[in-house]
């Protein structure tokens, strides 16, 4: 099979775009979103400290502090767009490469780094940012997101559910189980999927004939096709999802339409099974660029500002760095915690056990 | 005092567990208007509406999925799967998340959800409708396994696994559905905890470990055996995750024998683990090797050669028979 170098080069017509990636504003006839100049200076500098908390973890991770890490290059204004458009009510389900998402609910960056330094599988509390933890098995979390919804629904709520997925989960039978709860109990929620066009190796074609955003109907709610690479198109269409949720009007399926600029995870090589040409492409459609030109051409930013948001993120490059460093290992019996909620007679057993057997290095 | 049936017991011991607490749920395929293909949740749709008793789709992948996002939310669904051999599409759901995330979320996660397994065989049916996959639970860390096998316990346990904050795997005998028993609903001050063995039988001899439908077996057996003069004690496990290992070993040292029985295959089965547990601990006290009776190696077998393959008492008393060969 030859890979078609030009994937991606035009934008689909069916995108929902309103900042092309020369940073142009333009409309669209459902969708309209009115930003102050202090917002759009807001979503810029997201966009620019999440660039540069995953370019740190990817440098910690070259250097042996981190395990593994998911990038998430490219893919900022998708995460930023959507995450931005949740109220504090809302509650966001990721996959393990929302680490923009997490930004948005608060979520302190370096426990992110948690699991991918091996020190927990998922460090921070889900209740207390309404951001649940990373889920690491593809589609899992969908299932989850709409048990979560029906909750709220409910407990009649004014809130609504947000879950993230990519291209290779709409494959998976969990996201396609996930659209039909959704559908049949009108569950409020809003399926954001990230195409990112590939699935570690494998292209779009390896798991769909139509666009992604058309299989919402057969599961009869609507699918709308944003510009993922524009982060005003990602918060005005996820806003309306998620007021339709909000309001009794059941699911949504966004499907951002991105790319994944760098590898799958720091494991992975992206030069095996693509082409250079195909990045290139893409890197003219980059989410934060076309937002810093439209700040320039709308003077709405000035050189000191993009030159303190680029100090900002130096700093917190270097704190992340300083904290992911000082992360203590757990304890040898850190095993045998949190594995039930109430008292286990075999969990007290064994960790009696190991802890004599650690004892006897002592002596 | 009420007599009734161990499906009715579960029925009015979710009932009573729906009336105690508003957050409890309960969700599977046909559980609503017809009341489950086994009648267990007949009647509560009609009394505590669609929202707390939800027919879902048929997909159990997503029931599991769900009830896991519902807990998430602060509700404790107890889920129905419609039989034993249709479990595995939600073994991804069971044993990824509903096992780990609590662990995951370094404690910040509870999963209070019931998982209810109608179990085993003897009941003349298809492929997929007689399994025993217990040990597939057990051997998952996280789950809380357990067994009822008879119309008290099933009262008691399903209202102990549907408080408790773990995620609780609970396997309901099949066959044994329309056994009758009285049960005290007016007081919980005589329940049985709900990790603990209860010795149904006293006896010197041998003893038998079981739990669900084979208890009434091993207790026919023991009744047999009288007969010829060997007194088996029978310890009903009820919980097999945790074990009741106290309970267990006691036993073994005051008899030095043990035959235990499921119908699960015996290779790699939980009996296995029953085995290697007894002789670390009980090494010195036993007469001989701890013998094993289940189903064979096999796939589960069309009906007509069910009886064979079912454990039954003939095949608990050869085993007895042969602890003494030792």
């Amino acid at each position: 099979m030859t890979i078609d170098a030009s994937r991606g080069a035009e934008a689909p017509p069916d995108l929902v775009q309103l900042l092309t990636p020369e940073g142009e504003r333009v409309e669209h006839p459902d969708y309209d979103i009115d930003l102050t100049p202090e917002e759009v200076r807001s979503l810029y500098r997201d966009l620019v400290l999440v660039r540069r908390i995953d370019l740190e973890a990817v440098a910690l991770q070259r250097q042996g502090e981190l395990g593994i890490w998911a990038s998430l290059l490219g893919q900022e204004a998708a995460q930023i767009g959507s995450g931005r458009a949740l109220t504090d009510a809302d509650m966001a389900f990721p996959t393990y490469r929302e680490h923009g998402v997490a930004w948005c609910r608060d979520v302190d960056p370096v426990k992110l780094l948690g699991l991918f330094r091996g020190v927990n599988h998922g460090g921070w509390d889900p209740k207390e940012h309404n951001f649940h933890l990373y889920t690491i098995v593809i589609g899992s979390q969908t299932l989850h997101a709409v048990g979560y919804a029906m909750g709220i629904q409910r407990d009649d709520a004014n809130a609504a559910t947000i879950v993230y997925f990519g291209d290779g989960a709409t494959s998976q039978g969990d996201v396609n189980e996930s659209f039909i709860w959704a559908s049949v109990f009108n569950a409020p929620i809003v399926f954001f999927c990230q195409n990112n066009q590939w699935a570690i190796s494998e292209p779009l074609e390896k798991q769909t004939r139509i666009p992604l955003y058309r299989r919402a109907s057969g599961f009869g709610f609507p699918g709308i096709r944003v510009d993922g690479n524009d982060v005003f198109a990602c918060l005005a269409v996820t806003r309306k999802a998620l007021e339709a949720a909000r309001t009794g009007q059941g699911p949504t399926l966004v499907e951002a339409f991105t790319y994944r600029m760098g590898a799958h995870t720091t494991t992975d090589d992206p030069t095996r099974y693509r082409v250079a040409s195909e990045l290139e492409a893409w890197k003219l459609k980059d989410p934060i660029e076309r937002v810093k030109a439209y700040l320039f051409k709308n003077e709405h930013a000035d050189q000191a500002f993009f030159d303190s948001v680029a100090a900002e993120a130096d700093q917190l490059g270097a704190d992340l760095r300083r904290r992911c460093l000082a992360m203590p290992d757990p304890g040898p019996l850190a095993i045998f915690d949190h594995v039930y909620s109430e008292p286990h007679a075999l969990m007290e057993q064994e960790r009696a056990q190991f802890a004599a057997y650690l004892e006897g290095f002592r002596a | 005092m009420t007599t009734m049936s161990l499906s009715k017991a579960l029925n009015e011991g979710m009932r009573k567990a729906m009336e105690d607490d508003p957050k409890v749920l309960i969700m599977g395929e046909d559980v609503g208007k017809l009341g489950g293909v086994f009648r267990v949740t007949d009647g509560l749709q009609k009394d505590f509406g669609e929202d707390r008793v939800i027919d879902t789709p048929l997909a159990e992948s997503g029931i599991i999925g769900t009830a896991i996002g519902l807990a998430l939310r602060g509700y404790r669904p107890v889920c129905e799967i419609q039989f034993d051999g249709f479990v595995f599409p939600a073994a991804d759901q069971i044993i990824t998340q509903l096992a780990k995330m609590p662990m995951r979320s370094l404690g910040a996660i509870k999963l209070p959800v019931v998982v209810r397994i109608p179990c085993g065989g003897g009941i003349g049916a298809v492929e997929h409708h007689s399994e025993s996959p217990e040990a597939y639970f057990t051997h998952t860390a996280g789950l809380r396994v357990v067994a009822c096998s008879n119309p008290v316990d099933a009262y008691t346990m399903i209202q102990q696994a549907i408080r408790s904050d773990d995620p609780v795997i609970f396997f309901e005998p099949k066959r044994r559905y329309w056994e009758k028993a009285d049960v005290d609903t007016s007081s919980t001050d005589w329940w049985t905890p709900l990790h603990a063995a209860r010795t149904v039988r006293q006896g010197s001899d041998v003893t038998l470990l079981a739990y669900g439908p084979m208890v009434k077996t091993c207790l026919e057996a023991a009744a047999a055996a009288e007969e010829d003069g060997r007194s088996l004690e029978v310890i009903d496990l009820r919980s097999l995750n945790p074990l009741d290992e106290p309970a267990v070993m006691d036993s073994v040292r005051r008899t030095g024998r043990v035959v235990v029985v499921h119908e699960a295959p015996v290779n790699s089965g939980f009996g296995a683990e029953l085995a290697a547990r007894i002789t670390e601990r009980c090494f010195y006290h036993l007469e001989a090797p701890v013998l094993r009776v289940g189903g064979f190696s096999t796939p589960y077998p069309p009906s007509k050669l069910e009886e064979h393959y079912l454990p039954d008492l003939d095949r608990v008393l050869d085993a007895v028979d042969r602890t003494f060969g030792y």
